[in-house]
């Protein structure tokens, strides 16, 4: 089984220096597009490979580099954006790939950018990830120094500027307009869309916003071929995918496997199934703003397709495991108090709602909630559902609460009646 | 208080810069060494506004938070009202606008670390240091702070002090790991 993102990846050891990544290949890939390749043709092939965003929206990246004005007459300087500010709660993917392979992203940014014929690019790394910056800081001297970056590169007349820029915070950057408004110094609220970053990005001009994980499957794309990418899945999605599990599981981790593996081969074979006494009460499959599925679906797919099919999304595809001894309303209140705090404020719903909507949470988990508060919960789960905010925060949030009330709805009722949470690791 | 005065001082939120500039704080209330360091932002960026995180990062880096009196110099330095200034400090968790410990401690509160009982590790450093989440040790020497996922979660619960991450964190490990920071 090919594992083109982590093959090099060996935790707990150093990650390659340019020396040892171009020795394994590495930077073949940007030679053969830059001697050999047009712009465009980069963007087909990786269209054509089908590979899908890795950050949780999963569209074709190929097809939303598309959208790029290209030749003489576009705007520029155009930016490319690796969005590597990784904080959905329960997601730890990018940074393995940040810490084990800094030169994989840095290639895969700069075969992006001369895709979209960007002369600058960033890297917006969250604050907390102190390893992968010192390593990407490393990794970028080196690739200037070698003349991988900057004018000219590699004497093709393509050049890139590229830059570190590391957060100070906030869930919220991670919206690729928020991301936008924090470069230039702003206050991270989402801009409307359209104009569509692609079009009109960063200081108006067109900008091209990709998870790490994406652009680190760019120079494999270029190297092997469309069909070599759809190759390495067993599902209709291309490619290979990391994913995660954490919670109550014997050997919780993130591994690349091919796309479409079962929730099942991911607990059981993967994470070493549960922790003796503890059974699998519900999981998000990827992150905190999925649906709960149950133990009823161990046998769905992590594809696209697949968990959506099962009333769900795919995410990031690293998913938490809630087990029985977890309060689920405690657990859906521990992120609702997540995502109100991180609701940056822009839009009343998600402002005002979000916070009564904990609140409302933690009298239940209190044992002074009602029935009225539980309709009031699913009421909200349409008022801050999809078309009624500026951004996804507050339909994100709403999923694994809806599906709380619907999977789990008994547990909510027990908090009424009880007038406590009837778990002994409830509220804390 | 003090962004009261120079909020008076201020005829208009932003663009009439002159008014502060002149007022206790300006810009040559920051160090040169700042002021290097912002020239350094400012040279990569289209316009100086855009240069403010930054600026607050440098300053933060200095001086552990960011005064009121840090708001207006910065404000002054990039030709921006203090009140956007503060806008943007006070958006970020990471900008502290009050004083912090020598070290601060983040206790991640998140989904993973929740269901791996992060409330025992709270419990366990309420209990050693006397302070609760936003608060500072009476030596000035901790500053306990609630943070959203760390992006640990396979070696929940997780904290990290400083710039250290801690993984798989017990409460039988705490003494130990406090020990390292005086």
């Amino acid at each position: 089984m090919e594992r083109p993102l982590t093959q090099f990846i060996h935790p707990g050891c150093p990650p390659f220096d340019l020396r040892e990544y171009e020795m394994t290949g590495g930077y073949s890939a940007l030679k053969k597009a830059l001697a050999g390749m047009t712009p465009l043709e980069v963007q087909k092939l990786v269209q054509d490979s089908g590979l899908k965003g890795r950050g949780g929206a999963g569209f074709n990246t190929g097809m939303k580099w598309s959208f790029v004005p290209m030749g003489d007459a576009a705007p520029h300087p155009k930016y490319l954006i690796a969005n590597a500010d990784e904080m959905e709660p329960g997601t730890f993917k990018d940074r393995l790939l940040l810490e084990g392979n800094p030169h994989q992203l840095i290639e895969g940014m700069i075969l992006s950018a001369y895709a979209i014929q960007a002369g600058v690019s960033y890297i917006f790394l969250r604050w907390a990830y102190k390893k992968a910056a010192q390593l990407l800081r490393k990794s970028i001297h080196e690739a200037y120094t070698a003349g991988l970056l900057g004018k000219n590169i590699l004497g093709s007349g393509f050049s890139l500027e590229m830059h570190l820029h590391t957060g100070v915070g906030r869930y919220m950057c991670g919206e690729e307009t928020a991301l936008l408004n924090a470069l230039e110094g702003k206050r991270a609220t989402p801009r409307a869309k359209p104009p569509f970053p692609q079009v009109s990005g960063l200081y108006g001009k067109p900008t091209i916003v990709n998870n790490v994980e994406t652009l680190c499957n760019i120079p494999h794309i270029v190297n092997n071929g469309a069909a070599w990418f759809k190759g390495l899945s067993n599902s209709e999605d291309s490619g290979t995918k990391l994913y995660g599990v954490s919670g109550k599981v014997n050997t919780p981790g993130c591994w690349e496997l091919p796309m479409g593996v079962t929730v099942r081969e991911l607990i059981e074979e993967h994470a070493g199934g549960m922790q003796n006494g503890y059974q699998l009460k519900g999981v998000l499959p990827g992150g905190a703003s999925t649906d709960f599925l149950t133990a009823e679906h161990l046998d769905v797919k992590m594809d696209f397709g697949g968990v959506q099919a099962a009333g769900s999304r795919l995410g990031t595809g690293t998913m938490v495991v809630m087990d029985d001894a977890t309060c689920p309303v405690g657990f859906v209140h521990n992120l609702q108090h997540f995502f109100a705090q991180e609701s940056c404020g822009w839009c009343t719903p998600c402002r005002e709602g979000l916070p009564w909507v904990e609140k409302m949470l933690m009298s239940l988990e209190e044992g002074s909630g009602t029935a009225e508060d539980v309709e009031l919960l699913q009421m909200h789960t349409q008022l801050l559902g999809p078309g009624n905010t500026f951004c996804a925060l507050a339909p994100g949030a709403m999923e694994p609460l809806q599906s709380a009330l619907k999977y789990f709805r008994e547990d909510f009722d027990r908090h009424i009646q009880l007038h406590r949470c009837p778990y002994e690791n409830g509220h804390h | 208080m003090i962004m009261q005065e120079i909020n008076k001082k201020q005829t208009t939120r932003s663009g009439d810069t002159a008014k502060y500039t002149e007022g206790v704080f300006g810009a040559d209330y920051l160090s040169d060494q700042e002021r290097s360091e912002i020239d350094h932002e400012v040279s990569m960026v289209p316009h100086k506004s855009a240069a403010v995180i930054e600026a607050l990062k440098i300053v933060q880096h200095h001086r552990g938070w960011i005064s009121d009196e840090s708001v207006t110099a910065i404000a002054a330095y990039l030709q921006m009202g203090a009140a956007e200034v503060d806008s943007v400090a006070t958006f970020y968790n990471l900008i502290f606008r009050k004083p912090v410990g020598r070290h601060v401690i983040l206790v991640c509160d998140s989904i993973s670390c929740y269901v791996m009982k992060y409330g025992d590790i709270y419990k366990a450093l309420q209990e050693k240091l006397k302070i609760k989440f936003g608060e500072t040790t009476g030596d000035q020497c901790f500053t306990l702070l609630p943070n959203a996922c760390l992006g640990c979660c396979d070696h929940a619960p997780a904290i990290m002090i400083d710039n250290d991450l801690y993984k798989d964190v017990t409460v039988g490990m705490l003494d130990r790991i406090l020990q390292k920071y005086t």
